[in-house]
């Protein structure tokens, strides 16, 4: 039995199942914290442990979802270029506001962790935490971090930005499409953008630009912040 | 369809090469978005052999995040260790960058 659980067709399907499952909760009950991530990242994790299957193993059967991830960061790009009128004239303020949208995040990152006094390798860890898993990872490494730790505060805060990022938007009354989603992409990298994405496709497109350009930022300036903080 | 997704894996790789030579700053991925928008604008690339690809992927993005965030369940060693500094500073950041973003940009499009 147990070989049959940890079989690809079945870990596939549990990941799919559980997605419409959570698709299905979410348009019945348009509740912003039952998003279909949240409810099948549930499931799963119940799944697993009910079935005594450990995360590696769910990982390596269920790899190519993940691997989708990819592709779909690259066909961004097409999803940007149908967008290209929304960009004309906005190269500079989108520029100058993912500047100071990366460099506020790293210095709070910094600023909390000092008031709560925690050690510098959760504050490296937490610091390119806006940022994309592969490169946030690779940052936190770089700066004396623990890659684990991050990779899961970057999920958090993808998870977080998108559920309560629409909220603080209207909020805020920010009512620009663009604004709407680079703040997404900026905040929540590509859950960010899977939000934005439901919004419409100009915010998803944005979104999806945001996630490049505060990656490159993020990078550059986490080394200049350590260095003027610490 | 299988077109659209050839080309799409095609530069998804030329972008793991460029991310592979300036040190990993920028993933593949994200240097592959770049450069389909950029050939795309150049007309190297037709719209209608990306288009109907492009969205499919695009429109289920979160399903792809599933499996990474199972990861959590692995990690729970650490994230016992340290979840009020994670939880602080995960809701207050996120909260500051999309406030800052949003109200930045809308700000700045109605002045330039």
């Amino acid at each position: 039995m147990h070989e049959l659980l940890i079989s690809e067709p079945f870990l596939l399907f549990l990941v799919m199942g559980s997605y419409l499952l959570g698709v299905f909760i979410y348009t019945k009950s348009h509740i912003a914290l039952l998003h279909p991530i949240i409810i099948s990242i549930a499931v799963i994790i119940g799944v697993l442990k009910w079935a005594g299957i450990d995360y590696d193993t769910f990982f390596h059967g269920s790899y190519i979802i993940n691997f989708m991830l990819g592709p779909s960061v690259v066909a961004l790009g097409y999803v940007l270029y149908e967008q290209i009128g929304y960009l004309k004239g906005k190269v500079l303020s989108i520029t100058s506001s993912i500047i100071v949208g990366s460099f506020v995040g790293i210095v709070s990152v910094i600023l909390i962790c000092k008031l709560m006094n925690v050690d510098h390798s959760v504050i490296a860890s937490l610091e390119p935490k806006s940022v994309t898993t592969p490169i946030a990872m690779s940052l936190s490494a770089r700066s004396g971090g623990i890659p684990s730790l991050t990779a899961v505060t970057v999920v958090l805060c993808g998870i977080l930005g998108g559920i309560i990022g629409p909220f603080i938007l209207r909020k805020l009354h920010v009512r620009s499409k663009v604004a709407q989603g680079l703040a997404l992409g900026a905040a929540a990298h590509g859950l960010g953008t899977a939000r934005a994405i439901e919004l419409g496709a100009v915010e998803g497109a944005i979104s999806g630009l945001a996630i490049g350009l505060m990656g490159i930022m993020t990078s550059l300036l986490i080394p200049l912040v350590e260095k003027w903080i610490a | 369809m299988i077109k659209g997704a050839a080309l799409i894996m095609l530069f998804y790789f030329l972008g793991e090469c460029i991310s592979h030579f300036i040190g990993g700053i920028v993933p593949g991925s994200v240097c592959g978005m770049i450069l389909l928008f950029l050939s795309l604008v150049a007309k190297i690339v037709k719209p209608a052999d990306v288009q109907s690809v492009s969205n499919t992927l695009t429109k289920n993005m979160a399903l792809f995040f599933v499996p990474a965030g199972v990861g959590l369940m692995a990690s729970y060693e650490l994230v016992a260790r340290y979840w009020i500094a994670l939880l602080v500073v995960s809701v207050v950041t996120t909260a500051v960058i999309i406030a800052v973003v949003g109200i930045m940009q809308d700000k700045l499009e109605k002045k330039i």
